[in-house]
C-alpha cells in the first residue's frame, strides 16, 4: 500500500501556514512535532463536552472524564506493550519521568561510591537528574564513550559495569546525532549483572515501534509532544515490582489511600505517582495521537522517514561545504550538520526567511557539541508528514545561503 | 533570494564576518573580559589598552555567528580613541537601536554601527549583536570575570 502522504499532510492544519510569505517547511520535529486535527479535536471535545476532575466525583462528567483518561492509559499500555496499565505513570514529560526515577528509585538504592552509567550522547534531561542524585548521595556518573561517527564504542559499555553500578540510563535515539543505540542488547548485558536499565525514549518513540517487554527495560520514558500529542504530558513506564517498591515522588491529592495527621497510606499503582490534578485533556489528547499513529502504522511511518533520511543524506553529501554531524550506521530521521565558515544561527535565520524551520544550537546536548568541537549545529529533523520536495527546498536554501555568504 | 534578510545581513556585515578587524590577542592589555552567549555558543575575549580614561586600543578573539562577529569587529574600530564616557554613551544608543525601544534613533550618532539596526526585527538575534557591548561595558567597569547574556 502506498504511504498516504497527501492525506497525512491534510490532517495537520498548521502545515498550511505561510511563514514569511512562504509555505512552511517544518523540520524541527525533534524539538516538538505538530498536531493532527484528531488530537486538536479531542481537546476541544474534552473541554466542550466531557471535562471534570477525575477519580473522585460521582457525577456524570467526572465519570466520563475518568473513563477517557483511563482509556488513554490503556492505549499507552498497548502502544508500548506494557504488561499492565499499572505500569503506565502519567507525568509532565520525559524530563519529569527521569527526575522521578532519580529521586525515588535512585535515592532509595544509590549510596556514596555507587555508580550510574549513561552515554556520551545524552540530552541534558538524562544527565542533570543523575548529576543531582550523585551530588546528593556521593555516587559517581560514568559515561560510555562514542566514536566520531556517533556510535557507542563496542565493549566499552560492559567494561564500565561492576558491583557498584546501580543503574544504567541510556537514550534509545540521540536527539543531536540521530544515532539509534542497540538498547535491547545493552539491557541484556546489564541484566546479566543484575543492573536495571532506564531507556530515554523521548526521541525514539515517534520513529520506532517500541515493545517494552521485548526490550526488557526496567524503565522507559517519553514525552507526548514529540509523539504528535499535546505538550505537558509524558509517560513513565516501570516494571510493576520496581514501581511498587519505590517511595512516592510527590505528595498530594489522588496519590493517597487514607490521610490522618498522624499517618498517610499511599494509593496503589499507578496513582501513587500521580499526585494532584493531571493534564486531563492532554492525556486524552495523547490517547487520540496514539489512535492516529496506530491507524497509519509505526512500520509505515518508520519506512517513510527512513526514505527521507537516506534521500536528505545523499543530497547533503553533494554540498562540499556541508559536514554531517552524526553518521551512525543505524540512524533515525535527524540530519545534524555544520557549514564551513557559517555559524548555525545564521543558517537558522536564513532558512527561516525561506519558510524553513530548523533548529540551530546545542540541542540540549552540550557534551556532544564539545565532543565534536563545535559551538552548535543546524539540525533538520523529519516526521511522518515531511516530503522529499521539502528536502529539496532545504537543500536549495542551504546552497543559496552558502552563495550569499560568499 | 533572501530579499527579506537584506536589512539584517548587509554587505558590511558579511565583510566584517569574513575579515574581522582587530582580531588579535593583545599582550599588553589593561583589561581583558570574556563574553559568552550560552544560548548559541558565541564566545569572545575583548582586550582593551587604556590611556587614562581613553580607550587607546581594542581587539578581540573568539568565534560566533556573522552578526556577533561583525558587531564586535565594528565595535573595536569605533571605540578606539573614545573616552569611557563616550563609549558608554555609544553603548546606550546602540542598545536602544538594537532592542527597538526608541522609535527615533539618531543613526548618525552611531555611525557605521547603523548597519546592525536591522537586528531589532529579529528578537532571537538581538543578543548576538549586543554581546560585544555588554562585554565592553564589563571591561570599562573593570569587572574581570566573564559575562554572559543569560
Amino acid at each position: 500500500m502506498n504511504y498516504p502522504i497527501e492525506q497525512i499532510r491534510a490532517d495537520f492544519p498548521i502545515l498550511a501556514e505561510k511563514i514569511r510569505n512562504k509555505p512552511l517547511v517544518y523540520l524541527d520535529n525533534a524539538a516538538t512535532c505538530q498536531k493532527p486535527q484528531a488530537v486538536i479535536d479531542s481537546i476541544v471535545k474534552c473541554y466542550s463536552h466531557d471535562y471534570a476532575n477525575i477519580h473522585r466525583g460521582v457525577h456524570t462528567l467526572s465519570v466520563r472524564a475518568t473513563d477517557q483518561f483511563e482509556a488513554a492509559r490503556d492505549k499507552v499500555k498497548t502502544f508500548i506493550n506494557a504488561a499492565s496499565e499499572k505500569e503506565i505513570i502519567f507525568v509532565r514529560g520525559a524530563t519529569e519521568a527521569i527526575n522521578l526515577v532519580a529521586q525515588t528509585y535512585g535515592k532509595s538504592n544509590v549510596q556514596a561510591g555507587d555508580e550510574i552509567v549513561i552515554t556520551a550522547m545524552e540530552h541534558h534531561a538524562n544527565i542533570v537528574p543523575w548529576q543531582m542524585l550523585c551530588e546528593q548521595t556521593g555516587a559517581v556518573l560514568k559515561v560510555i564513550p562514542m566514536t566520531t561517527k556517533g556510535e557507542l564504542i563496542e565493549g566499552e559499555f560492559e567494561k564500565l559495569l561492576n558491583d557498584k553500578t546501580k543503574l544504567v540510563a541510556i537514550t534509545q535515539m540521540s536527539n543531536a546525532l540521530g544515532t539509534i543505540n542497540p538498547v535491547k542488547a545493552m539491557i541484556a548485558v546489564a541484566h546479566a549483572k543484575n543492573i536495571p536499565v532506564l531507556v530515554d525514549g523521548a526521541q525514539a518513540i515517534p520513529h520506532i515501534a517500541v515493545d517494552v517487554q521485548d526490550l526488557d527495560c526496567d524503565f522507559y520514558v517519553f514525552s507526548g509532544h514529540k509523539l504528535y500529542a499535546p505538550a505537558g504530558v509524558g509517560v513513565l513506564y516501570g516494571k510493576q515490582a520496581l514501581l511498587e517498591a519505590m517511595p512516592p515522588y510527590q505528595g498530594g491529592g489522588d496519590m493517597i489511600r487514607t490521610v490522618t495527621f498522624e499517618k498517610t497510606t499511599y494509593a496503589g499503582l499507578p496513582h501513587k505517582f500521580e499526585a494532584g490534578t493531571p493534564a486531563i485533556a492532554d492525556v486524552i489528547g495523547l490517547g487520540a495521537a496514539i489512535d492516529y499513529i496506530t491507524a497509519i502504522g509505526m512500520d509505515a511511518i518508520a519506512a517513510h522517514e527512513h526514505e527521507l533520511l537516506v534521500y536528505a543524506t545523499e543530497q547533503a553529501q553533494q554540498i562540499k561545504e556541508l559536514h554531517i554531524i552524526g553518521e551512525a550506521e543505524h540512524k533515525g530521521a535527524i540530519l545534524s550538520f555544520v557549514l564551513d565558515k557559517i555559524h548555525p544561527h545564521d543558517i537558522g535565520t536564513m532558512l527561516d526567511s525561506l519558510g524553513i524551520a530548523v533548529r540551530a544550537g546545542h540541542h540540549c546536548a552540550m557534551p556532544v557539541m564539545d565532543f565534536y568541537h563545535v559551538p552548535a549545529t543546524a539540525r533538520a529533523s523529519f516526521a511522518m508528514y515531511n516530503t522529499k520536495a521539502e528536502v529539496d527546498v532545504l537543500m536549495k536554501g542551504i546552497r543559496d545561503l552558502i552563495a550569499m555568504f560568499g | 533570494m533572501f530579499e527579506d534578510l537584506r536589512d539584517l545581513y548587509q554587505e558590511v556585515i558579511f565583510d566584517h564576518n569574513r575579515n574581522p578587524r582587530n582580531f588579535r590577542v593583545m599582550d599588553n592589555a589593561d583589561r581583558q573580559v570574556e563574553g559568552f552567549n550560552p544560548l548559541c555558543g558565541d564566545r569572545l575575549t575583548l582586550f582593551l589598552k587604556m590611556n587614562g580614561d581613553m580607550i587607546e586600543d581594542a581587539s578581540f578573539q573568539g568565534s560566533g555567528c556573522a552578526i556577533s562577529t561583525a558587531s564586535v569587529s565594528l565595535m573595536t574600530e569605533i571605540v578606539k580613541g573614545k573616552t569611557e564616557a563616550e563609549a558608554e554613551a555609544l553603548f546606550k544608543t546602540f542598545h536602544e537601536m538594537t532592542t527597538g525601544k526608541e522609535e527615533h534613533i539618531n543613526l548618525e550618532a552611531v555611525g557605521k554601527l547603523a548597519v546592525l539596526a536591522g537586528v531589532r526585527e529579529y528578537p532571537a538575534r538581538v543578543k548576538c549583536a549586543t554581546l560585544a557591548w555588554h562585554t565592553l561595558d564589563a571591561a570599562l567597569k573593570n569587572e574581570q570575570q566573564s559575562i554572559s547574556t543569560e
